[in-house]
């Protein structure tokens, strides 16, 4: 599989140093914490993405963000891409979110586009999930 | 990058060409070596050339016990399993229009029976047991009056599990069918005896026997005789089964390879058969890890194995000075998990975590144990990013989930 440099670093790095690039877990019943699980283990990958947000103004901010993944090399590597691009983000900047930055931030190759779609779709269901909390 | 730091483990893929062949393949090269066309019957070039082709052609014949004449030189194994399949099919077609194949053959023999289907033919493609094995009366229930070939391969390529022949090919010859294996794992693993076992035409590859890439061999049985229509014209070399120059330092190169593999297939055995244990012993402290095929009933070189909660390309990813191959969807271009795996009713999520190991003649005893190091590492720290994981943790039954399908 010819992998950019990027996705190869990317997951190597959530490999060997989890904490650090948020894999792990909230407690989903929490008020201030949104999850979003997509994919199947059928079709090869699922990811688990969820956000702690607080209110600010009128909106609410992402504070941090946890994910696990299963999946190929590039699944991995976009979960966590995308979880660096969340932080800090208002929910109206994180929906706007779409996969092709991730799919330019890590160059997958086109077979790999869906990975960075999951990772789109678990972003929407982590938000649609914590706003049907609030 | 240099491949040197990484371990192979992954000789059912292919083999390094042994250095005794290679050297052996250099005299058939040069202006110094013997590098004549074996067709040129006007002089010596010739005549030396030939002479080498024909040695060879006994080596292979004798790993195997046939008759040097009954082996066709071919590309590989893909042109041996196509000669075969589509010759006789096409052959015989006034005899019947019936082939029976398994799920689980190489795709050598599977797309030229679909070709066949194309062209007419009727193809019955049987399912394995659970382990991984065709059973005889499986091939025996799905015979009919118009059944002219059957092929079913000698060990599967991603289980290493092996099937009967003898059965199988009494089976078959009693239905008046031909009979057709794929036996490109086979050569230097286990003995191949055809002056005993009932098989009509048998298909090698040199590259996985530590022979040269590019070169293989069908047998084609004198007695009771079997013919084919050619594929490749041009010349009418091989008794007109196979047309065109041939490959002087290729053949030389199989012949030297199957000569090593007779002499030290024990020797290979016992050191492979040793490393198999070691590894099997280690890998079974891991959960939740499934072997893939009946042990009882296969190789010790292959070894496929299913890291459950764990994808099979990001574990390859883990394993990076590790040259290993998967069944898993993300390695191949299709995006399907491997088919070998489904036919055998596995899971598919069983089938995309699945990893095949396989060891050989230059395979070390450190090589094995250091992979045993990374493999159960990388597993855990897989399995700590994976959701399934972590819900299986939980005691949530993950067949029980409603996924969100893409």
């Amino acid at each position: 599989m010819a992998y950019s440099k990027k996705v190869v670093e990317k997951f190597e790095n959530t490999l060997n140093n989890p904490e650090a690039f948020k894999v792990g877990r909230f407690d989903p019943k929490e008020a201030n914490v949104g999850t979003g699980m997509v994919g199947a283990p059928a079709c090869g990958d699922v990811m688990k993405l969820q956000i702690k947000c607080e209110p600010k103004g009128n909106t609410h901010v992402i504070k941090d963000v946890k994910f696990k993944t299963y999946g190929c090399g590039s699944a991995i590597a976009s979960s966590s891409e995308l979880v660096e691009m969340l932080i800090g983000k208002t929910l109206e900047e994180a929906k706007a979110i779409k996969n092709v930055e991730i799919v330019e931030a890590l160059e997958l190759p086109p077979i790999k586009i869906h990975c960075s779609v999951l990772a789109e779709d678990s972003i929407r269901q982590a938000i649609e999930d914590y706003e049907a909390k609030q | 990058m240099s491949t040197q730091s990484t371990i192979y483990l992954d000789y059912a893929s292919t083999t390094p060409v042994d250095p005794r062949v290679a050297s052996k393949m250099m005299e058939f090269l040069t202006p110094e070596g013997e590098f004549g066309n074996p067709a040129s019957r006007s002089h010596r070039f010739g005549w030396k050339a030939d002479e080498a082709v024909e040695e060879s052609r006994s080596h292979v014949a004798n790993l195997v016990n046939c008759d040097p004449r009954e082996i066709v030189w071919t590309s590989g194994a893909t042109e041996a399993d196509n000669l075969a399949i589509k010759g006789v099919a096409r052959f015989y077609k006034t005899k019947g229009n019936h082939i029976i194949t398994s799920k689980i053959e190489h795709k050598a023999v599977l797309d030229p029976c679909r070709q066949l289907e194309r062209e007419g033919f009727e193809v019955t493609y049987l399912d394995p047991d659970a382990g991984g094995v065709i059973s005889p009366d499986a091939v025996k229930s799905a015979m009919k009056d118009s059944t002219i070939l059957v092929s079913i391969m000698h060990i599967n390529n991603e289980l290493g599990t092996v099937n009967d022949l003898e059965k199988i090919g009494e089976i078959v010859r009693k239905n008046g069918a031909f009979f057709h294996v794929d036996a490109a794992q086979s050569t230097g693993k286990v003995d191949i005896d055809l002056s005993r076992i009932p098989v009509d035409l048998m298909s090698f590859s040199a590259h996985k026997t530590y022979g040269p890439k590019g070169v293989g061999a069908l047998y084609v049985r004198r007695k009771p005789r079997v013919r084919l229509e050619a594929l490749i014209h041009g010349g009418g070399h091989e008794r007109g089964m196979r047309s065109g120059t041939l490959a002087t330092h290729q053949i030389v190169g199989m012949g030297e390879a199957f000569r090593i593999a007779k002499v030290e297939m024990e020797k290979d055995h016992k050191k492979v058969n040793k490393f198999h244990k070691k590894f099997l012993d280690k890998v079974k402290e891991i959960d939740h890890v499934y072997i893939n095929g009946d042990l009882k009933n296969k190789v010790p070189n292959i070894l496929n194995i299913s890291f459950n909660f764990v994808e099979g390309e990001s574990l390859i990813m883990g394993l990076k000075d590790i040259a290993v191959s998967s069944g898993s969807a993300c390695t191949s271009a299709s995006l399907e998990p491997s088919y070998v795996l489904r036919a055998l009713g596995r899971k598919d999520e069983l089938a995309h975590s699945s990893i095949r190991f396989s060891f050989g003649r230059f395979t070390s005893d450190d090589d094995v144990s250091n992979t045993l190091d990374i493999l159960g590492n990388v597993v855990h720290r897989l399995r700590e990013l994976s959701p399934l994981w972590e819900m299986h943790l939980d005691g949530i039954d993950l067949d029980e989930v409603e996924w969100n399908m893409h």
